[in-house]
């Protein structure tokens, strides 16, 4: 790259490593929600079938 | 289907969330075709520079980058705007979830030009009028960040945020026109929509397709945060609960 592929690939590499990390962290983020999600869906359902309040 | 619908329509975060089911494959797709071509494209087929040689190469990186910056930013101007006059949730919505895609594209442009700069300018960094202004920029975004994060009540944080969007939109003008109101070490751009490019088409395509999919990619990642926040904020409606339920997430 004529002495310039040093800047070249920090450049692209960067690139890459930031828009890899907004695809993964969207991904992580829907997971950890789906998962914290249930759970609490799971011991509402739990609360309500033993009579308990679970309105707040 | 008219605006007046289409406005009364966007008011509901359900319909936004049933209407754009497909939205981050469709705008995914696109993003990854056009950036592969137009990457493989700028790096391995574009002529080099007769000035700056292969250094020039991170054109393709730096100015889509520094593009949807800005746009990003417009957006959210936009947001905090329709958010302050209409109270549309969804509005807020929006204003929250572009910031951290924003915030580290306009990171990205300061750093692939600061790695220009030093082969083509000499320098990793010059006070001049547009990277002084993309800098305020990324402060623009982190300080949307901490505001939001600072204020507990979210109607409240949405203002706020909306305030501080709306009185940086001063600072798009003048990145954009900075390298012609002042005496800059920054060229001017690299193509407009009005003018014909400078460069042969063989350097300036691979751009074009380098733009239009970070466009996409902003569209993907957008629709994608923006559906999850409006599952997390809707969280106590039954269709929310009939999703999660149901696995459909």
């Amino acid at each position: 790259m004529g002495g310039h592929g040093l800047y070249v690939w920090l450049a692209y590499g960067a690139t890459v490593v930031v828009v890899l990390a907004n695809v993964v962290s969207i991904r992580f983020a829907r997971r950890r929600y789906a998962r914290e999600a249930l759970a609490l869906e799971r011991r509402k359902e739990t609360a309500q079938a033993a009579g308990l309040d679970v309105s707040a | 289907m008219g605006l007046r619908e289409l406005w009364h329509r966007l008011g509901s975060p359900r319909w936004f969330y049933t209407m754009s089911r497909n939205w981050p494959w469709i705008f995914g797709g696109l993003a990854m075709a056009l950036l592969l071509t137009g990457t493989l494209w700028g790096l391995a087929f574009a002529p080099p520079d007769y000035q700056q040689g292969n250094s020039f190469r991170i054109m393709y990186v730096h100015v889509p980058t520094s593009m949807i910056a800005q746009s990003a930013y417009i957006v959210m101007g936009v947001a905090g705007f329709m958010l302050l006059v209409w109270r549309m949730k969804l509005a807020d919505m929006v204003l929250a979830t572009v910031v951290p895609f924003g915030m580290s594209m306009t990171a990205l442009s300061l750093f692939t030009g600061a790695v220009w700069g030093r082969p083509s300018w000499g320098t990793w960094w010059e006070w001049d009028a547009r990277t002084t202004s993309m800098l305020v920029l990324l402060f623009l975004y982190f300080g949307l960040y901490a505001l939001r994060q600072a204020i507990p009540r979210q109607e409240t944080a949405g203002r706020a945020c909306a305030v501080l969007a709306l009185l940086g939109m001063i600072n798009i003008p003048i990145i954009k026109y900075s390298v012609d109101w002042w005496l800059t070490l920054h060229q001017s751009a690299s193509f407009t929509l009005t003018e014909a490019p400078a460069m042969p088409i063989s350097m300036w395509f691979p751009l074009l397709l380098n733009v239009l999919g970070i466009y996409c990619l902003f569209g993907a990642t957008l629709s994608s945060r923006l559906r999850l926040e409006i599952l997390k904020r809707e969280a106590s409606t039954q269709w929310t609960r009939d999703i999660i339920l149901g696995g459909r997430l």
